[in-house]
């Protein structure tokens, strides 16, 4: 049985494939199933140091993979034992197995009686900082790989730095090959020294050292009587054991809404997962950044309604007050407010071949919004020494510094006390590509948000012919523009859409003239008559009056 | 009083919650078809019809309660899909009032496309990839929900949960977005889409314990029953289309099911005594081989798959 006991004797044949052999009562499994969490980590390491030997075996001692996935990469040889290559049992797409290395993130998962795992497997080549950062950016625990035989490489120094930047709370270093030293106590005690003084330096709250032996098992799932010198844990025992988000609940309350659900007149629900903290039924929240206040009514769920939620729970808030809440906006305790802010400094790691440019303009997604923003780097991380030096640009793989200005205010945490809250990734408008990840270091705003003017990039148009909308609409979507198709005729909802970059497209009258309104600097509507009202020339002078207006904003 | 370092009663009242894996799932996956349904123009699902399909539509109705499912389903019917489950899913998708699209390459099976005729890669091509694409393209879809699991297969290891498709519908295990925290990426320019996988995360043991739990219906194929099979070495071969036609004696009464979903001609079934989802369970605990091993079309060739998948297959 795959799930009932994870700890085999070495395996050195197929023939040790777990065997349905104890008898098994299915309910009993189910509820211990039931109760089991889920932790997820990553694993990174140089090329070579173990990491996919690793996993191999974690997987396979713990019986998550299959006898046809382990047949495929069982090596016969003639009058020898059948041996297993645990890396094979990992290595994935057809490109790295020509090549012989991974070379993205892959994620696996394995079970014990206890717990759930989802390992994100990221490559330790050189330039791929990308898939590192990728795979801590929703790991618990790191396991960084170290060689015996070579100690702390520079590769090891980044991987520790990647999980201290990511936020991660538990490292652990593995001292893989320890087989390869005759598993002595003095190698292992010596890089234990270099790696606690490096967890020190790197501020990183929790480091073990475990000696290891990946291709024979020492230490991974079983105690090794190799190393009686050494008396922690066994690696898995210590997975299984390292507490799970535990700071998440005590955290301030956040809530982004994803969505406004709205099956009805008397249902309006605000939905979304909650990032951080505990809601309950009465509970006085804030909306932000409106600033309106209420409580909350109910917590619906599919299952029933709740008293009370907590993160990561997705729910559905409904409110005691009517008050205005979009997705983008973000609910929190009235006590303890996230900081509003379009000007803020981030850590930033650069995930694209095409390198930061400070005269362009991104796209920032954060939470449940994408605003616009402008970037200056101030510094460049070193990762071999781990310091920081001033720089302007950054390219692939590069960590850096960053003063961040956005078109709109975000509602952020600082990252090392909220990891939803406080991160962000960047996308380039021109071709969509995702090219960087920041994380906010400070949730100060580095000036009052009030002094920064709104964005009025959007317009509005009047349309006597209302056949041409499906196909303006259509263009304009092609043209990678937001459109809002709607009756409504009130100013206030007019300039709400406005300022937040919207094309708006109003039926109006037959009798009446196409009309294009935008907002001026002082925020009042201005308008254009046009007398030729073709889907062509609406759909360009528009582009041509948003342009405008986006150059008279000094800001951006 | 003792001097304690750590002092339990420091949140006050609340007890320390916890969420099982299951439910630290379930939110993960309603916080994904929250997204979609928020940041795409038209999104629509991919139905199925098989066990991962009706998880994916269970927790799209929990992200959208109690408010209706704001897309349609799309299925790709090859044609040569089993009774039961076309029966199912008619049955099912009324009951729960969903706007279902049918979607099949008529020309291709006018012209006797068949997995005997073809090979099942051709005709895989034709009836399924391609009709997918086509359906895809009829509707202006810019984003389609896909009941893919990381566990499944190796190549799917590494895909993303937002997986960028070009124009043509392709995927390029080199050019996907990266993909951090619960920040994802739907930016796409005309003709491009966006294939979204919200059971990533989820292992086909937590797909039968949450339909257990949940109640979750499904096809009754998947559960034992006596069924007409074309016996032939370690095979069970479905006996529903008269092309499928045995030796004398290969057809018999088998005691089987159905571990995956696919087309009659091309899905072996198993010998089994598992009529409950708790006996399946019990049943996949002691396997040993993985799921897609029943599939008599992934083992055509190595990394076949992979290939699929490049082709513009989930
Ligand atoms: N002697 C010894 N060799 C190991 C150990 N772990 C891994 N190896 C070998 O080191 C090589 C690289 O291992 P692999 O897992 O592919 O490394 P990766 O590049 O980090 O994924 C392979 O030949 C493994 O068999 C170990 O604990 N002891
Ligand atoms: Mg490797």
């Amino acid at each position: 049985m795959s799930q009932e006991s994870p700890v085999l004797a070495e395996p050195d044949e197929i023939t040790d494939m777990p065997e349905t052999s104890e008898p098994f009562e299915i309910e009993d499994f189910l509820a211990a199933e039931q109760q089991k969490d889920l932790l997820r980590f990553t694993t990174a390491g140089s090329v070579d140091d173990g990491k996919s030997t690793l996993i191999g075996r974690l997987l396979y001692d713990s019986r998550s993979v299959y006898e046809d996935q382990v047949k495929a990469v069982t090596r016969s040889h003639a009058g020898e034992a059948d041996a297993i290559d645990f890396a094979q049992l990992t290595d994935g797409l057809r490109a790295e197995r020509e090549q012989g290395i991974t070379i993205d993130v892959a994620y696996r998962f394995f079970a014990t009686t206890k717990r759930k795992f989802i390992i994100a497997d990221t490559p330790g080549h050189e330039q791929y900082t990308r898939n590192m950062v990728t795979g801590a950016s929703t790991a618990e625990l790191a396991i960084v790989l170290v060689d015996a035989r070579k100690g702390i490489l520079t590769q090891s120094r980044r991987h520790a730095f990647i999980s201290s930047l990511l936020g991660i709370r538990h490292v652990v270093a593995a001292i893989n090959k320890m087989d390869l030293v005759d598993f002595s106590e003095e190698v292992f005690a010596q890089h234990q020294r270099d790696l606690l003084s490096l967890a020190e330096k790197l501020e990183i709250p929790e480091l073990l050292c475990i000696p290891i032996s990946a291709l024979n098992g020492d230490n991974v799932v079983t105690r090794s009587e190799r190393t009686p010198w050494y008396l922690g844990p066994t690696l898995l025992e210590h997975l299984e054991s390292v507490p799970i988000a535990e700071y998440l609940q005590h955290a301030p309350f956040r809530l982004p809404v994803q969505r406004v659900i709205r099956p009805h007149q008397n249902f309006r629900g605000f939905a979304g997962q909650i990032a951080s903290g505990i809601i309950k039924v009465g509970d006085a929240i804030v909306a932000l950044p409106s600033g309106q206040t209420s409580r909350v009514q109910s917590i619906q769920t599919f299952d029933g309604a709740l008293e009370s939620a907590f993160a990561p729970q997705s729910i559905t808030l409904t409110l005691e007050d009517e008050i205005d809440i979009s997705r983008g906006d973000l609910i929190s305790h009235q006590a303890n407010t996230p900081v509003s802010t379009a000007n803020f400094e981030a850590s930033l790691v650069w995930l694209h071949a095409e390198p930061f440019t400070a005269e362009k303009t991104y796209l920032l997604k954060h939470a449940s919004q994408t605003v616009k923003a402008r970037l200056n780097v101030t510094h460049r991380l070193d990762i071999e020494t781990i310091e920081q030096e001033s720089a302007q640009s950054l390219s692939l793989n590069e960590i850096g510094k960053a003063i961040v200005k956005t078109s709109r205010p975000l509602m952020v945490d600082a990252y090392r006390d909220n990891r939803i809250t406080g991160s962000f990734i960047l996308i380039d408008p021109a071709n969509n590509a995702t090219v960087g990840a920041g994380m906010v270091r400070h949730a100060e705003a580095l000036e009052p948000a009030e002094t920064r003017s709104e964005q009025k990039t959007g317009a509005l148009l009047l349309l006597p012919q209302e056949n041409i909308i499906p196909t303006l609409e259509a263009a304009f979507l092609a043209s990678g523009e937001d459109v809002v198709v709607t009756r409504i005729q009130k100013p206030e909802v007019w300039r709400t859409l406005l300022r937040a970059g919207f094309i708006v497209m109003v039926p109006a009258d037959a009798s009446t003239q196409t009309e294009i309104v935008t907002l001026n600097a002082g925020g009042e509507f201005a308008k254009q008559t046009l007398l030729e009202a073709d889907h062509e020339t609406i759909q360009q002078k528009v582009t041509q009056l948003k342009k405008e207006a986006e150059q008279n904003d000094r800001e951006f | 009083m003792a001097t304690a370092v750590y002092s339990p009663s420091r949140h006050d009242a609340v007890p320390p919650a916890r969420l099982t894996h299951l439910q630290m799932l379930e939110a993960e996956s309603i916080h994904i078809i929250r997204e979609v349904a928020s940041e795409f123009q038209k999104p629509v699902m991919l139905y199925s019809i098989g066990k991962d399909s009706s998880v994916m539509l269970r927790l799209a109705q929990k992200a959208f309660h109690p408010g209706p499912i704001p897309f349609s389903l799309l299925h790709v019917d090859t044609g040569y899909k089993f009774r039961e489950m076309l029966e199912f899913r008619d049955a099912y998708t009324r009951e729960l009032g969903l706007n279902l699209i049918v979607w099949r390459n008529e020309d291709a099976l006018e012209k006797g496309a068949n997995p005997i005729a073809l090979g099942t890669q051709r005709c895989c091509g034709l009836l399924k990839t391609q009709a997918l694409l086509d359906g895809l393209r009829a509707h202006g879809f810019d984003a389609a929900f896909g009941g893919a699991r990381r566990d499944e297969e190796r190549s799917r290891a590494k895909e993303r949960i937002f997986s960028f498709r070009d124009s043509g519908g392709q995927w390029d295990p080199k050019n996907q977005r990266p993909e951090l925290w619960n920040l994802y990426n739907g930016r796409i320019g005309p003709g491009e889409s966006i294939r979204v996988f919200p059971l990533s995360n989820w292992t086909e043991l937590d797909i039968w314990h949450y339909i257990h739990l949940e109640k979750i219906p499904i096809v009754p194929l998947y559960f034992a029953k006596e069924r007409r099979m074309l016996v032939r070495g370690d095979s069970l071969i479905p006996v529903e289309q008269p092309f499928v036609k045995g030796l004398p004696g290969e057809e018999q009464w088998v005691r089987c099911r159905l571990r995956s979903l696919g087309c009659s001609p091309c899905t072996g079934a198993i010998r089994s005594d598992a009529d409950t989802v708790p006996k399946i369970i019990a049943e996949l605990i002691s396997f040993r081989s993985s799921e897609r091993a029943n599939r008599i079309i992934d083992h055509d060739q190595d990394g076949s798959m992979e290939i699929k998948k490049r082709e513009g297959y989930f």
